[in-house]
């Protein structure tokens, strides 16, 4: 039955041929809106991609491969991907936890908890990094103790995955939120009524409607913990091989004089991102066809 | 059905996993923690002799031993030579294997981690002053500067003017950075340590115009600063800025790093040595605190010893740094222009007091942008 | 709390409360409250004034200013962004819905320096806008637009999940009812999405008034005119003045906490008036 509710849910999603019917704009305005739209994203974000790429290769694929094949590139892009590999999972299970709370029940101080939640996106980074050291550090509030056991966390990839947790904390809830909140309560009532039990709603009737939206903030969560960089900057200690997360190699070398190395190494970030989003299209796309295949 | 099932297994996969890399990362956290405190934990025993340390004699064959150097900026160059040459004379010397890791960022910044805990067995930075705020946390002793020759600073610099091509202002001197229509480039003093170098140079020869009249020489400072279209926050924002973005005729920086921004970029701009520049010391120390924990005092010590060497000296010289050993100048004579330099201690009475009277809050600076104070 | 909340079916309330409150506790609470703890070691006559010294007032207002500008250029673009990627097939859609995140992938420094090659006066843009007398690079302008590519994604993420979510009868209906296209839009989608935009908007805003990476590049960062907040705190930070510094953070950390309750607490009044209705 459960089921049921999740199919008949999934077709009523809007199908993309609707172009033409009335509840569709007129040609020119549909036109002119994505002219607008491309326009800006030109402007706005394609434009420093291609800077990007041109700087990366303004001397040549050589200097460009061997940017990327650097020991130390190489051991940044394994810690960068280490730290999103911890801090994104851990994040996601905070968020579908956080947003089901929000969205599906009513209780006091929940404006002051959402807000809670937001925080972190209006933490400057460089204060969001600084007060893990606050905490942390030598001089901190846990320091002392830390290192009498000889645990150390900031300068260390444990301070990174803190510093890189914070700063994307809120992405998959905030993305989660006010798309369950949108769909309301009524069929996981239903679920409920019909006795279900909590996991198994989530699983058969929340997920189903909310899958693109967690999708959406695992990427956006990933995407910027893989490129955060000013309060790692602070964490991390930059000790080269080591604790050098990609954004950090990146500033480092641009800092040393090495244009375009540094550029090229912004750009496997870039790539990264792209990675991410095609796999993102990938679940999309064999999603839809198995929709077809069951539909039809 | 099998679509709800398809479906459901999902965020099962997704919370193992999520839970597998929650515990993954718990265990390498320790890990790391471990292997990076490996100086606290297995070198337990080693500081209990570091103690007594004259007494212990070196064991022949000894482990590979590593240090850290928390560095700034544009000095990795030079630091990974100078590192593969320690390496061997330490080898040769003593059998024993050393690898030096690096560090670099801005000279305060990194301070800040030395303080906060990066475990540096030897810090290189830009400024006394970074190395005093370490000192006064009491890692390392307060009268680091006479621990090794020449204030602990094993090569020197000095602030130059880099201008365009056939210097179409024709700018010569600090005077002329104060005519209408001179775009100067300097980062942001509160921000940079190269541009207090730059702005403390400036000062001292608004003063020695000026014959010590200082209202004289803060209606210069401001003059100059007027003409600042744009302060970056550190010296590579403003060489960009100067050489890619095109604004500017001219920009204060260090001596290495215009010769470094000179063979990166071309022959596009050309070097002009002030009358009267400044004599940038950047200084080195042992981090007292660590390398007794670490018991790595005796190589930390050789390690910064070596840069006074010959052999050091060269490095420094071939990395556009001033060596301070008068043979090895004499060799390098045609690369660096003899000039008249002021000394931060003689003519400003040390950094504690550069940095109170100039960059602190109100501090001289301040005044330039602080509305009401014409 | 928990007596407050009303009657659900729904099963969960304690285990998410629990994992919420307890994440939240550790990685938001415990070390927002040293930045805290560390301002209060100036007496409140330092922290005043700290926090109200004629530069840091100015870079308040240029942070807050251009934030506000960057997020409502965002909240209209971004809306047609994610109207245009839902709604609309053609060709180079694809590629166009994977550069909205990109902005969160760039290192903000990198962003910083390439905008800033875009915009500066010899820079591609740049030298067009430069005869108009239009300066972009290096003035408030610059760090809007710095702020907007920092802001973008914020506003079509969270939009677009709604947005492919809605129900097309309910615009069908109106539409039979005989309401013309831009009614439509206005009197049934656009009230559908407030809650979308609203948080998109809250987010850009405040992501914008802590951004310090790739502003610093594009500001010119000159004392009164383009110099940002957090270019500040970074300073103070810098000179070892760190009580300073997280004073100045202090203030910046309510000044967005009170702008997000407040749009939260609007959107949570609006929710329930609509469960009322």
């Amino acid at each position: 039955m459960a089921g049921g509710i999740a199919t008949s849910r999934s077709v009523r999603k809007p199908a993309p041929a609707d172009i033409g019917r009335p509840t569709s704009e007129p040609a020119a305005v549909r036109w002119l809106l994505i002219g607008i739209a491309v326009l800006f994203l030109t402007l706005i974000v394609l434009l420093p991609l291609i800077t990007v790429f041109v700087e990366g290769l303004k001397r040549g694929w050589e200097v460009y491969l061997s940017a990327l094949i650097d020991p130390d590139a190489v051991s940044a892009l394994k810690l960068t991907l280490l730290v999103a590999a911890i801090a994104v999972p851990l994040n996601t299970v905070f968020g579908i936890a956080a947003s089901w709370l929000i969205a599906k029940f009513s209780f006091r101080g929940k404006s002051l908890l959402l807000s809670l939640i937001d925080l972190p996106f209006s933490v400057s980074p460089v204060i969001a990094g600084f007060m893990f050291l606050l905490l942390f550090g030598a001089q901190g509030y846990l320091g002392p103790w830390l290192d009498e056991r000889g645990l150390q966390v900031v300068f260390a990839p444990p301070g990174i995955v803190l510093a890189t947790m914070f700063v994307t904390f809120p992405f998959v809830a905030r993305e989660l939120i006010p798309l369950m909140q949108a769909q309301g309560i009524q069929e996981e009532e239903a679920a409920a009524t019909l006795g279900a039990k909590g996991f198994r709603i989530f699983w058969s009737v929340t997920l189903p409607n909310i899958k693109w939206g967690l999708l959406y903030g695992l990427v956006l969560c990933n995407a910027r913990a893989m490129g955060e960089f000013g309060a790692v900057s602070v964490v991390s200690g930059h000790i080269r091989g080591e604790t050098n997360t990609l954004p950090l190699h990146v500033e480092i070398l641009y800092n040393e004089y090495q244009f375009s190395a540094s550029f090229a190494a912004a750009s496997l970030l870039m790539l990264l991102a792209l990675l991410t989003l095609g796999a993102k299209s990938l679940v999309e796309w064999k999603t839809a066809q198995r929709n077809q295949d069951l539909e039809g | 059905m099998s679509k709800r099932n398809s479906l459901s297994k999902w965020p099962v996969l997704l919370l193992t996993a999520s839970l597998a890399l929650g515990l993954t990362a718990c265990g390498s956290g320790n890990n790391a923690a471990n292997s990076a405190g490996s100086g606290g934990a297995a070198n337990a025993p080693a500081e209990n002799t570091a103690a007594n340390a004259g007494a212990t004699e070196a064991p022949a064959p000894k482990d590979p031993v590593e240090l850290l150097n928390v560095s700034y900026d544009p000095t990795r160059e030079l630091y990974v030579s100078f590192n593969a040459a320690f390496a061997k004379y330490w080898k040769d010397k003593t059998g024993q294997e050393v690898t030096v890791k690096q560090s670099h960022g801005g000279s305060g910044k990194q301070s800040l981690s030395v303080i906060g805990g990066l475990k540096a067995d030897v810090v290189t930075l830009a400024l006394g002053y970074d190395i005093d705020a370490i000192a006064e946390k009491g890692l390392l002793n307060k009268d680091w500067k006479g621990k090794f020759e020449d204030n602990s600073a094993p090569y020197t610099s000095t602030i130059v003017f880099l201008v365009r091509k056939g210097n179409p202002k024709g700018i010569k001197d600090w005077s002329d950075l104060v005519k209408d229509g001179v775009q100067v480039i300097t980062p942001n003093p509160k921000t940079s340590g190269g541009a207090r170098w730059n702005y403390l140079a400036a000062w001292g020869y608004a003063q020695k115009q000026d014959g010590g009249d200082e209202a004289k020489t803060k209606e210069f400072i401001k003059k100059l600063f007027q003409n600042v279209p744009v302060l970056d926050s550190g010296a590579r924002g403003s060489t960009t800025t100067f050489t890619e973005r095109g604004i500017g005729d001219v920009l204060l920086a260090w001596e290495n790093e215009a010769f470094l921004s000179q063979k990166e970029l071309g022959d596009k701009f050309e070097i002009v040595y002030p009358s009267l520049s400044i004599l940038a010391e950047p200084p080195v120390a042992v981090v007292d605190k660590v390398v007794d924990s670490k018991g790595t005092r005796e190589v930390a010590e050789e390690y910064l010893k070596y840069l006074y060497t010959d052999e050091g000296q060269k490095i420094a010289a071939d990395n556009f740094y001033r060596p301070i050993n008068p043979d090895i100048a004499a060799q390098y004579k045609d690369t660096f222009k003899d000039l008249e330099l002021l000394q931060i201690d003689k003519d400003f009475g040390g950094w504690a007091e550069a940095q109170k009277k100039h960059f602190a809050d109100g501090g001289t600076f301040d005044e330039i942008y602080t509305p009401g104070s014409k | 709390m928990k007596g407050s909340r009303s009657r659900s079916v729904l099963p969960g309330f304690g285990l998410t409360m629990g994992i919420t409150v307890l994440y939240l506790g550790i990685i938001v609470l415990i070390p927002l409250g040293c930045i805290f703890l560390k301002t209060s070691d100036l007496s409140w006559g330092e922290f005043w004034t700290t926090v109200t010294a004629p530069r840091v007032m100015a870079s308040y207002r240029i942070s807050l200013l251009t934030s506000l500008a960057a997020a409502l250029v965002n909240l209209l673009f971004g809306l047609i962004v994610a109207w245009v990627l839902v709604r609309y097939r053609f060709p180079g859609r694809k590629l166009l819905d994977s550069l909205v995140d990109l902005p969160f992938a760039l290192p903000t420094a990198v962003a910083g320096v390439a905008l800033t090659a875009i915009y500066a006066p010899n820079g591609w843009i740049g030298q067009w806008l430069e005869p108009l007398g239009l300066k972009v690079a290096f003035t408030p302008l610059g760090i809007t637009i710095a702020l907007i590519f920092i802001g973008l994604p914020f506003i079509v993420r969270t939009v677009q999940p709604v947005l492919e979510d809605l129900d097309k009868e309910i615009e069908e209906a109106a539409v039979m009812l005989g309401a013309g296209r831009w009614r439509t839009v206005l009197r049934v989608v656009l009230p559908e999405l407030t809650p979308a935009l609203l948080t998109g908007f809250a987010l850009a805003f405040a992501r914008g008034i802590g951004e310090y990476g790739s502003v610093v590049f594009i500001s010119g960062n000159m004392p009164m005119k383009t110099e940002i907040a957090p270019l500040l705190i970074m300073t103070k930070l810098e000179s070892f003045e760190l009580e300073q510094a997280t004073a100045i953070a202090v203030v910046l950390l309510v000044m967005s906490f009170a702008m997000l309750l407040v749009i939260n607490y609007i959107q949570w009044r609006a929710s329930r008036r609509a469960l009322a209705e």
